[in-house]
């Protein structure tokens, strides 16, 4: 990465306008051309710098639940209750965490109701309490990652 | 029903135009006009509902997504704080705002196993980064705050994308 890359990253994270020609204000900014632009940005995607470059979706504004549960699954079930919970398509993320609640994992749904019923199903088949954290508020989300 | 959860239906069109995108735009000068194109839509149309579902907030913002790990950021956090009901939403809003928090929510406590209301997922370079920074959080939320904690991730059991509009 040279230094125009790190420009780019830290410019782009901002966010590009709907627009005919969206990448002209970035492009303007650090006064090279938009192919230059978009040619660094499909390296940087297939380098592996950037996830990817696109509309960040908020799923409940789409008509999706989304949640976060977490569970105390005992040290030699938690293999077996992964997988169980892994299996389920909706289940987007898992992670082992370190605390008491040690499997925390984001449950989404493409339409209402859904929810429920996975955690239920999953509550039922382990015998284990599973904690529903949805979100009540989200707050301003200011991340930057200055290169 | 509360704020988040509350749902926007989109047409067959919207759907058609989340499905195309959610791994990525096309990469073009004229990115709108490649993907009207791959849809057979004309690029107003395709422009004029990305431009609503931005005003909407279905979608946050058309950006760069850096990849954490690539840019060495390798310590991520999920700190974890028990805040006066009566503040958490103005103070959560601040704590959303420092640069090195990606996530700010408020969620249900579930006392007395877990007395946490304010989610702040944080990202450094090391874990004493990551410590810096939750002090900043904790000099930041004062009296307001009677406990924290911060839940490292110890292993990623699974990872797929959300599957949205599907």
């Amino acid at each position: 990465m040279d230094a125009l890359d790190r420009d780019l990253v830290n410019r782009l994270q901002d966010g590009i306008p709907v627009a005919e020609r969206p990448f002209r204000p970035a492009a303007r900014e650090l006064a090279v051309t938009e192919e230059e632009v978009v040619a660094r940005v499909e390296r940087l995607v297939a380098e592996g710098v950037l996830s990817r470059f696109g509309p960040m979706y908020n799923a409940e504004r789409l008509g999706g639940e989304v949640t976060l549960a977490a569970m105390a699954v005992p040290e030699e079930r938690f293999e077996a209750v992964s997988e169980l919970v892994n299996a389920y398509p909706e289940v987007a993320h898992n992670y082992a965490r370190s605390h008491a609640l040690n499997m925390w994992f984001v449950v989404a749904t493409e339409g209402p109701g859904r929810i429920k019923e996975v955690l239920t199903d999953i509550r039922e088949r382990t015998g284990l309490a599973v904690y529903d954290m949805p979100r009540e508020q989200e707050f301003y989300i200011g991340l930057r990652f200055n290169l | 029903m509360d704020a988040v959860r509350q749902s926007q239906p989109l047409d067959d069109t919207d759907r058609a135009i989340v499905r195309a995108t959610q791994q990525g735009m096309p990469l073009s000068v004229t990115p709108y006009r490649v993907l009207a194109q791959s849809l057979g839509l004309p690029e107003h149309e395709v422009m004029t509902r990305m431009q609503r579902m931005l005003d909407s907030g279905a979608i946050r913002r058309i950006a760069a997504v850096p990849q954490h790990y690539a840019l060495g950021i390798r310590a991520n956090g999920m700190s974890v704080w028990d805040v006066d009901d009566r503040l958490v939403d103005e103070l959560g809003q601040r704590v959303g705002e420092l640069a090195f928090v990606s996530h700010a929510y408020r969620r249900p406590r579930h006392p007395p196993l877990w007395p946490y209301n304010l989610f702040a997922m944080v990202h450094g370079r090391s874990r004493d980064e990551v410590e810096n920074q939750v002090a900043e959080i904790a000099r930041l939320l004062g009296d307001a705050c009677r406990g924290h904690d911060v839940l490292y991730s110890t292993r990623l059991l699974k990872k797929t994308g959300l599957r949205l509009a599907g």
